[in-house]
């Protein structure tokens, strides 16, 4: 009987049924589209912290920058002549590659990753040294050429003089050479899982192993070595040892902290650059996802001078149209879904009761013969609640639509990434200020001095961030599915036990005297 | 059957007092056709509303074969009016979603039967007032002698002990009141049962074996 007369009283009310029903599909619908696009955002949004870390990286270690009294972050030099003097007039040649420390960037003591594995909830670690490989080569004017006197700069001075007596193409008295530089990551061979290694593709040759940790071999960036006319089995000059390229390789990230034109073995890359025992980064994975904030604390307490950023403390510094659509989505997506659904149960509450005091009658009269309040109650409820998951099943379905047609326009947004922790002094002023700058040093005999941040001023600021864009894809999540599912039947068991309610209350008398 | 003693019932309506019954003193024994007259107003309905254990009064004693009604719970009560008492009334009552072999199986529903023994018992009553042929009809597509008949087989099903109809030819017109109290006496002889009336039309109280008055809450017997 139960089956029948709800069958029965379903079909015979259609109106009532597609309102409630509707009203349900709607807020169903909707929550699967919102969470299903915040979901979308969070995973994009991971993606681009991915691009920064790496998979398997949860946080990262770097020294506490020390910003000093001149607010520069500290002085950088570079032997180009070997210590030699340069004898004075004339000019000389000059080609030399060093590698040298990235400018800006803050590095500790290689001990350090010893003890951040060391942390409790640590599951990996690996470390790498930032560097750059300058390249100088040209010639350098040296100390003692005097001014040709009587000619200055004027128009009888020859074309030769004039360079000369107004300091050459740079101003520096007669010097003329290029500045190159690459970044250089020196990696940890052996472990791949976890930081830089982790983000490459080999796309050309072959990755370095752990067999290779004191070998001359470097992984080459593909578009760099395009660039530059590389390939595989060739070399590439750094610090003025040859590398044999081992492999071409394409990053997936989007950010320079762990991307770089050239990869070779940690070891190498501390003795070559003269930063031996020093690291700049330790890239950490924790055994447990949910205890990442509690390793995060550990680290700091257990290692002193250091800093350690998590995704989330990243995930602040990511900006962009994102980052605008994803905390747009977060706080009103939420409150639109609770809206939604409370406007949906109301509705189902507000027509259930209308429709019990539609049936007083009929109420009434069942009393009357024999029917207890409590079948009653249980007829209202299995009506409302087969009208909640009605509306779930519609819902459902409306909802995935309106993913897949999300996904078909596939939108997509931009995230602005900042990584870098290095102290923002220094000068900046490009290469053409380094070059006059190193040959000012040379005029007074010091050359091959390279003056602090010489030309990486610009660099460090502009290499600490990156511009991404991301199409957002919404997952289908059988989870928020169930969930929307669950809310229909609850909406559905709430409206039926507050209108069950209410027809238990009636008195078959008062029913019965309502009607007469 | 039934014993009533003293029997009173006040309502309040919008601050006001109705006094409904006043001390009916009543024995209705077993088997017996009563009909109850009286005008509007007068208490007719409160009257069959205690006998039916749909309402108990503010005051006084009631009985139904020995077993006080007056006092027993809301439960037993139920379980009473779904075991003994058949309802028929003026306004038929009958579920409008369902049809007529539903709306009849209604009744059997307190009793718990398999469904197999729900549905021959319905399609007999249903027969043992001439509407075999309308079991799968709904109350729409009857007519109102019709319907008030499929309200009957649904009072009958249960085989109650009593019978309780209010107006059931109010909403009728003379040649179906007829049609339907025919029915209703020839189910009274042939089942033995209770029948009790309450009509405003003196040609259905004819019909009665016993025919009671009441006005403004006192029962008395008719001359």
């Amino acid at each position: 009987m139960f089956f029948t007369y709800l069958r029965r009283e379903l079909s015979g009310r259609r109106k009532q049924t597609a309102i409630i029903a509707s009203g349900m599909a709607l807020a169903i619908a909707l929550v699967i589209i919102v969470n299903g696009v915040a979901a979308g955002m969070k995973a994009a949004q991971a993606t681009v912290l991915e691009g920064i870390y790496g998979v398997g990286t949860d946080m990262t270690v770097t020294a506490t920058p020390v910003q000093n009294a001149n607010g520069q972050g500290g002085r950088q030099q570079v032997d180009i002549a070997g210590g030699a003097a340069i004898a004075g007039g004339g000019t000389q040649n000059v080609s030399v590659s060093r590698l040298i420390s990235s400018p800006g960037a803050t590095t500790m003591d290689a001990a350090t990753l010893a003890k951040v594995q060391a942390v409790s909830g640590v599951s990996g670690a690996a470390a790498t040294l930032s560097v750059e490989n300058v390249n100088f080569s040209g010639q350098l004017a040296v100390a003692g050429q005097t001014r040709i006197p009587g000619q200055g700069t004027g128009r009888n001075a020859t074309p030769e003089t004039q360079q000369l007596n107004r300091g050459g193409i740079d101003g520096a008295g007669g010097s003329s050479f290029n500045v190159n530089r690459i970044t250089v990551l020196g990696v940890d061979v052996g472990s791949a899982a976890i930081g830089p290694l982790s983000t490459i593709s080999v796309t050309d040759g072959v990755g370095l192993t752990a067999a290779d940790v004191t070998a001359n071999k470097a992984l080459v960036d593909a578009t760099y070595a395009t660039n530059n006319s590389l390939s595989v089995g060739g070399t590439v000059n750094l610090g003025g040892t040859d590398f044999t390229i081992a492999g071409l390789v394409t990053n997936s990230t989007s950010d320079s902290s762990t991307s770089s034109n050239v990869y070779i073995p940690l070891g190498v890359a501390q003795s070559l650059s003269g930063l031996t025992d020093k690291v700049s980064t330790i890239y950490v994975q924790a055994k447990d996802n949910n205890q990442i904030t509690a390793v995060q604390t550990a680290i700091t307490t257990d290692v002193s001078g250091v800093t350690v950023k998590t995704q989330a403390d990243l995930a602040s510094s990511v900006s962009g149209s994102l980052t605008s659509a994803a905390t747009l989505i977060e706080s009103l997506g939420l409150w639109l879904s609770i809206a939604v659904l409370a406007a949906a149960f109301l509705i189902a509450i507000l027509f259930t009761i209308s429709g019990v005091t539609r049936r007083t009658r009929e109420f009434g009269t069942l009393k009357a013969i024999g029917w207890t309040n409590g079948r009653i109650t249980g007829q209202v409820a299995g009506e409302s609640l087969v009208q909640g998951i009605f509306g779930g099943i519609i819902g459902v379905a409306v909802g995935l639509i309106g993913v897949v047609i999300v996904n078909a326009f596939s939108p997509s947004f931009t995230a602005s990434t900042v990584a870098s922790n290095r102290p923002q002094g220094g000068p900046g002023g490009g290469f053409g200020q380094a070059a006059g700058q190193m040959a000012g040093q040379a005029a007074q005999g010091n050359a091959g001095q390279v003056p602090p941040g010489a030309g990486a001023g610009a660099g460090a600021n502009a290499a600490a961030s990156s511009l991404t864009t991301i199409q957002i894809h919404i997952p289908i999540e059988f989870t928020i599915i169930g969930i929307a599912v669950g809310l229909a039947i609850v909406g559905g068991l709430l409206a039926g036990a507050i209108g069950g309610w209410r027809a238990s209350r009636l008195s078959p008398a008062e029913a019965l005297r309502s009607v007469n | 059957m039934y014993t009533l003693e003293n029997v009173s019932k006040v309502y309040k309506q919008k601050g006001k007092t109705v006094t409904a019954l006043n001390g009916v003193n009543l024995e209705i024994p077993t088997g017996q056709m009563v009909a109850i007259q009286g005008p509007t107003g007068g208490g007719k309905s409160t009257l069959l509303q205690m006998l039916g254990a749909l309402d108990k009064p503010t005051q006084g004693y009631i009985a139904f074969d020995k077993r006080e009604l007056s006092k027993s719970s809301g439960a037993k009560l139920t379980k009473f009016r779904g075991d003994e008492v058949g309802f028929v009334f003026q306004s038929f009552n009958l579920i409008p979603t369902l049809t007529a072999q539903q709306n009849v199986e209604t009744a059997l529903e307190p009793l718990h039967l398999p469904s197999r023994e729900r549905h021959e018992r319905a399609r007999a009553a249903l027969e043992s007032v001439g509407l075999g042929d309308r079991a799968n009809h709904v109350p729409s597509e009857l007519s109102g002698g019709q319907q008030q008949r499929v309200a009957i087989a649904r009072a009958l099903v249960k085989n109650p002990d009593v019978l309780l109809a209010d107006e059931p030819t109010g909403n009728l017109d003379e040649d179906t009141r007829d049609e339907i109290m025919d029915v209703l006496e020839k189910l009274w002889k042939d089942k033995g049962l209770t029948l009790i009336v309450v009509t405003h039309d003196s040609a259905v109280a004819k019909r009665a074996q016993r025919r009671l008055v009441i006005k403004d809450g006192q029962v008395s017997e008719a001359k």
